[in-house]
């Protein structure tokens, strides 16, 4: 694991990133992001680079505008201010479905599956992009899509194999246990090759157990994949465990940004979110 | 072999597709020794059409989850158009069932390529929205076939939208006379071509819902925001299905409409749109097989109870109560399997139980 050094270093004035990402592009670049919704600025000057391996957290009291960053990097809403450049591209007027083609991919905090599917369908509509088949050779079954279907299957299965789920591949995914259809989500959102991959609350309503489970996972997605994981979290252990740089919002602005060491000796996040004690 | 039939999809998919087959050669045996009355033999292009335009419907009701209320209008633009298409072609190509397809494909070409039109600005609406438009649209492709005059003479094609304008040299003849709509219609449709195109609609229907479109067009249905961010674009797949539903509608009308001596506009309203929307939702929603059940059965049953007059409409509407209630009542559903557990008890034989447990 030495391969993936903890060291952060300081990029201009904004951001961290990891040190062997530093002359790298990366893979997200915010600046001074806001929208406002009606009268009420729900984000306001939000800025951070994320590097293209490195696993970032997002932390920050309940109603602080976590869920809505992450509902802006991925076009759900459009900003009202500043950019997001998605390695090196501008996403700004660009569909969901677009940003996700363009590489990044997302869980939901209240889980979004298609429940009347199998585990397998819900991870080959993930792959739906990465599947080389025209409509006419799908709807008339010529042999490419035989060809297709079968590849597809195979990298599914891979996939399933790989976050623990083979075994669930044939069961309908509304019918999975919580902590199994969180995983199955990743696995979903991994499904559409994606260079970063946001995960909204992904240990929510998971017990001790699976929480440390699911931390080993995280990092075996990054060091598998070499993709970069942005992920908001409220179990502290998580969060202080995995990430390599954290960014604390409240009320819709930044008010800390630096390494969990740091993070956890910052008075205005003590302040605001992790308690005087 | 085996590892194919262990599928469940497949394994239901083959099944339609045997049964309408059996159900197809038990009617047309029966048809050839003349076992069949003739109001029987005639209801069987109707059934055909409406087994096609319930599936149809079903991949954008039940499939897609979008509510259409316009179906029939495709249906008529078909069915015209068709019309229009075979007796046009009727001294090019004399054969004619090679005619009655080139009718099919003009009818299902121009409704699909309508259904485009149509989905450009109704699609960008949702659920009541979407249906409240559909019908409107479905009520405005009637009238528009139904103050249309189209008719050949020496000098060729004509079209108008009002009769006076209309003038044709002597020997002209009115393919479509407006709101009389086409009349001395060449009897074209077989059953047999019924059949084919009711495989052919399963065909289409079938694969695409077990292919990446379908899944994506099913994935729509159930989550939206989540098909959206696994890169689905959602505008192009609901006006996929809207078009593809549209296209097999358009074949069937240009079935019907070539099956009759004379057909008008009127036939293509809300009531066959509402008509086809009962048979899908009481066959289930995005289930093809019980589709082509209830379409068969539904359409049947007022034809066949012609005999008890006033009747006839209180006990369809009484049947489709029962249905209902059958299908998706959880307490009916359990008394009716008390019942049954009941008669199973009755016949109960040692040897049957460990068949029946499998």
């Amino acid at each position: 694991m030495n391969e993936y050094s903890r060291k952060m270093i300081k990029v201009s004035d904004v951001s961290y990133l990891r040190e062997q990402d530093a002359d790298k592009l990366p893979v997200l670049d915010v600046r001074n992001l806001g929208i406002d919704f009606g009268g009420l600025t729900a984000v306001d000057g939000f800025s951070m680079t994320i590097g293209p391996t490195e696993i970032s957290g997002l932390i920050g009291p309940n109603g602080a505008g976590k869920t809505t960053i992450f509902n802006l990097l991925t076009s759900v809403y459009q900003p009202t201010r500043g950019s997001i450049l998605l390695k090196g591209v501008d996403t700004k007027g660009m569909t969901t479905a677009k940003v996700n083609k363009l590489g990044i991919a997302r869980t939901f905090q209240n889980i979004r599956l298609f429940n009347d599917m199998t585990a397998l369908d819900n991870v080959k509509v993930g792959m739906h992009n990465e599947i080389k088949c025209s409509f006419f050779t799908s709807m008339l079954h010529l042999p490419g899509y035989f060809k297709a279907e079968k590849k597809a299957n195979a990298k599914a299965m891979e996939l399933l194999d790989f976050m623990g789920l083979a075994d669930i591949a044939d069961q309908k995914a509304g019918g999975l246990p919580y902590g199994v259809q969180r995983r199955l989500e990743i696995c979903r959102a991994l499904a559409s090759n994606p260079s970063i991959i946001l995960l909204d609350e992904p240990a929510a309503g998971m017990n001790p157990s699976e929480t440390t489970e699911l931390m080993h996972q995280i990092r075996r997605i990054r060091d598998t994949f070499h993709i970069a994981i942005f992920l908001i979290e409220h179990d502290m252990n998580l969060v202080m465990n995995v990430c390599e740089g954290i960014v604390v919002v409240n009320y819709g602005k930044i008010i800390a940004k630096g390494t969990p060491e740091e993070i956890k000796n910052n008075p205005a996040v003590i302040e605001a979110y992790l308690g005087r004690s | 072999m085996k590892k194919i039939l262990q599928n469940k999809t497949t394994r239901t998919n083959l099944t339609t597709y045997a049964l309408v087959t059996v159900a197809f050669l038990v009617l047309q045996a029966l048809s050839s020794m003349g076992m069949l009355t003739s109001s029987v033999n005639g209801y069987l292009v109707p059934v055909c059409v409406y087994i096609v335009l319930t599936i149809s419907l079903n991949l954008l009701v039940g499939v897609c989850g979008e509510l259409s209320l316009g179906h029939a209008g495709f249906m008529g633009i078909g069915a015209f158009s068709g019309i229009v298409a075979a007796a046009l072609l009727q001294s090019a190509v004399p054969n004619g069932t090679l005619r009655l397809i080139t009718a099919m494909i003009v009818g299902g070409i121009l409704a699909g390529f309508l259904g485009f039109l149509i989905g450009i600005p109704v699609l960008r609406l949702r659920g009541d929205y979407l249906a409240i438009v559909t019908l409107a649209f479905g009520e405005i492709l009637k009238n528009l076939i139904g103050n249309m005059y189209i008719g050949t003479d020496a000098k060729g094609l004509h079209f108008s939208i009002s009769a006076s304008k209309m003038e044709l040299l002597e020997g002209g003849t009115y393919l479509i006379a407006g709101p009389k709509g086409a009349t001395g219609v060449e009897k074209l449709s077989t059953f047999s071509m019924g059949f084919v195109l009711i495989l052919f609609t399963l065909f289409i229907v079938l694969n695409l819902i077990n292919s990446k479109e379908g899944r994506a067009i099913k994935a729509i249905k159930e989550n939206r925001i989540a098909a959206e961010s696994v890169g689905i674009n959602v505008t192009a797949f609901r006006m996929k299905a809207f078009v593809v539903s549209a296209f097999l509608a358009g074949m069937a009308g240009a079935l019907f409409g070539l099956n009759f001596s004379s057909v008008t506009a009127s036939k293509f309203n809300f009531n066959t749109s509402i008509n086809i929307l009962v048979f899908v939702v009481l066959g289930g929603m995005g289930n093809i097989l019980g589709s082509v059940i209830s379409a068969t059965v539904l359409y049947l049953l007022p034809e066949l109870m012609r005999g008890l007059d006033d009747l006839r409409m209180l006990l369809y509407a009484v049947v489709l109560i029962v249905v209902m209630l059958c299908t998706w009542s959880p307490s009916v559903k359990g008394w009716i399997q008390c019942v049954c557990d009941r008669v199973k008890g009755l016949f109960h034989k040692p040897g049957k139980e460990a068949v029946s447990n499998e």
